[in-house]
């Protein structure tokens, strides 16, 4: 082993904030089912107490002895209202509880799962589960809650869309936070590592292992050594940091379930921000030539980095999951907080790097008084960007009570803070109050 | 298990001794050493074998952090896998 290789890794970690970002478990709960709600809820808590007791611990003996971080150790678990349906319950707090209560237990900061998948239509339980998003989130602290309803199969469901204009609106009011733990989806993944967004799908293993991998500071710190050549080398120079990157991932993942005794599932080749100096996304790009994140060329320089850091981590692991790409949060992300705030990006623009990159609107703030309406709309844009893309996207939106254009919301930790951002003053009300269904696109027909 | 040990700082008259002493003490065993200044930086690699310490991985850590701190230089020790995962094929 060369000395300048072993001191490039540890450059990498300490100076460029190279960190696993998380290591999540997924938990099936399809086998805590039962037709009375107090005792599906004693056999979820045994069930991720039992299987996820060690999580935390190996997580942090793993960080020890490989001298990397590992930020966050995390939870997923099968949709609940899949899980609820069965008893008699008319709202599902208790069962968010629950989730708190165990997430507590052993130790995690975030427990995923707290979700419905409404794509094509409600099933039993599934509007329960909705309607208890806004008091579950306000009455938990480390429950996320995720929704999907659209997929490029199945097209989008508008009724639900709506649903969750209202319930955004509701989050809002009940807690400052809570939106924050919420997201909505279209072409929502089942094995995706990173919150608010994870859950445990259905064809997954009884328990795994997931990892989900940072370091847009190793990225940054790359590109910086070849300022001024063509974006070939730019590239280039991406995949092979991206393979670094996500052979730590792969490591990581693969000690962590053996030690723990379940299956690897997957390595997420995600770029993922924070809101530190030097672990920022728009730093990125704007290394690449932007005087900021947000000016035109942004989006090409974003579908650069998203392509070549799958390039790099494709071949680096065995199993690739998850979001897979480069996550554009904006409150997470220095570079992006900036580049808002000097009014260089706005929504319109994210949405275009939506169309381009992981996920989708994520941590953004918009005034409070937004109408219910104009954000599903929102989330109508998004979900059709998705559906018609075959790709994943997402809304995370917060509208900030009381705050208007400019003002400062601020969520604390990795969750970082927003200036809350204009949206189009006119209305989409009579479209959104239309209902049904958007058909599936034509490409989706691959039989 | 082999682990990796990298001791970067300021030069001085000893950085070798004290910390093979500090090794030998803790029954940990050297395998390979390289030593160089780069960027005016004493750096120091050496690929040790834990096999027959009886201290756990943490004490071993720890101990060696304290060193460095005493030292005025930076003691890192991390398992071997972590370098071979990134930069071999």
């Amino acid at each position: 082993m060369e000395t300048a290789q072993i001191l490039e890794t540890i450059r990498m970690i300490e100076e460029e904030k190279l960190d696993i970002r998380t290591i999540t478990m997924g938990i099936s709960l399809l086998d805590c089912i039962d037709s009375d709600g107090e005792t599906a809820r004693k056999k979820i808590y045994n069930k991720i107490t039992r299987l996820a007791k060690d999580l935390v611990k190996v997580g942090e003996d793993i960080e020890a002895e490989y001298g990397i971080p590992i930020i966050n150790k995390r939870i997923s678990v099968t949709p609940i209202a899949l899980v609820a349906a069965a008893t008699q319950d008319k709202d599902y707090v208790a069962f968010a509880k629950t989730l708190d209560q165990a997430a507590k237990d052993v130790g995690v900061n975030f427990i995923g799962g707290f979700s419905a998948l409404v794509q094509k239509g409600y099933q039993y339980g599934d509007d329960i589960l909705i309607n208890s998003i806004p008091q579950a989130l306000a009455e938990t602290e480390r429950v996320c809650s995720s929704v999907n309803i659209g997929s490029t199969r199945t097209g989008i469901n508008m009724d639900a869309v709506r649903h969750m204009g209202y319930v955004i609106t509701e989050t809002a009011k009940k807690s400052d936070l809570g939106c924050a733990k919420l997201v909505v989806f279209a072409n929502a993944v089942e094995d995706n590592p990173f919150m608010a967004g994870a859950f445990h799908g259905v064809g997954e293993a009884d328990c795994i292992i997931n990892v989900g991998v940072s370091g847009p500071g190793v990225v940054k710190r790359a590109l910086e050594k070849v300022k001024g050549e063509p974006f070939d080398v730019v590239a280039e120079t991406v995949k092979k940091t991206a393979f670094k990157i996500t052979r730590m991932g792969q490591l990581v993942g693969q000690v962590a379930s053996k030690r723990l005794g379940v299956h690897f599932g997957i390595v997420d080749l995600s770029l993922a921000p924070t809101p530190a100096v030097g672990d920022s996304m728009a730093h990125i790009l704007e290394e690449m030539g932007l005087e900021s994140v947000g000016t035109h060329g942004t989006t090409a320089a974003l579908a650069l980095l998203n392509d070549a850091v799958k390039k790099g981590g494709v071949m680096a692991c065995g199993h690739v999951g998850g979001l897979s790409g480069a996550f554009i949060p904006v409150s997470e992300d220095k570079g992006m907080i900036d580049a808002v705030e000097r009014g260089a990006l706005n929504l319109e623009k994210l949405e275009a790097m939506t169309a381009i990159c992981s996920v989708g609107l994520d941590m953004i703030a918009i005034p409070g008084d937004t109408p219910s309406e104009t954000i599903a709309a929102i989330i109508a844009d998004e979900a059709a960007i998705g559906v018609v893309n075959n790709k994943t996207t997402a809304v995370r939106i917060i509208p900030a009570q009381g705050k208007q254009v400019g003002d400062i919301v601020s969520f604390g930790g990795l969750l970082g803070y927003a200036p809350v951002m204009p949206v189009n003053k006119f209305a989409s009300t009579d479209f959104i109050l239309r209902g049904g269904r958007i058909p599936a696109p034509i490409h989706s027909f691959k039989n | 298990m082999k682990a990796i040990l990298t001791v970067v700082g300021q030069d001085k008259v000893g950085i070798v001794a004290a910390v093979s002493n500090k090794l030998a003490a803790l029954s940990v065993n050297i395998l390979d050493i390289s030593q160089t200044i780069m960027e005016k930086n004493f750096t120091m690699m050496m690929m040790l074998d834990l096999e027959s310490t009886t201290d756990d991985f943490i004490t071993i850590k720890n101990q060696m952090t304290e060193l460095g701190n005493q030292l005025g230089l930076t003691i890192h020790i991390q398992r071997e896998d972590i370098f071979n995962t990134m930069h071999k094929l």
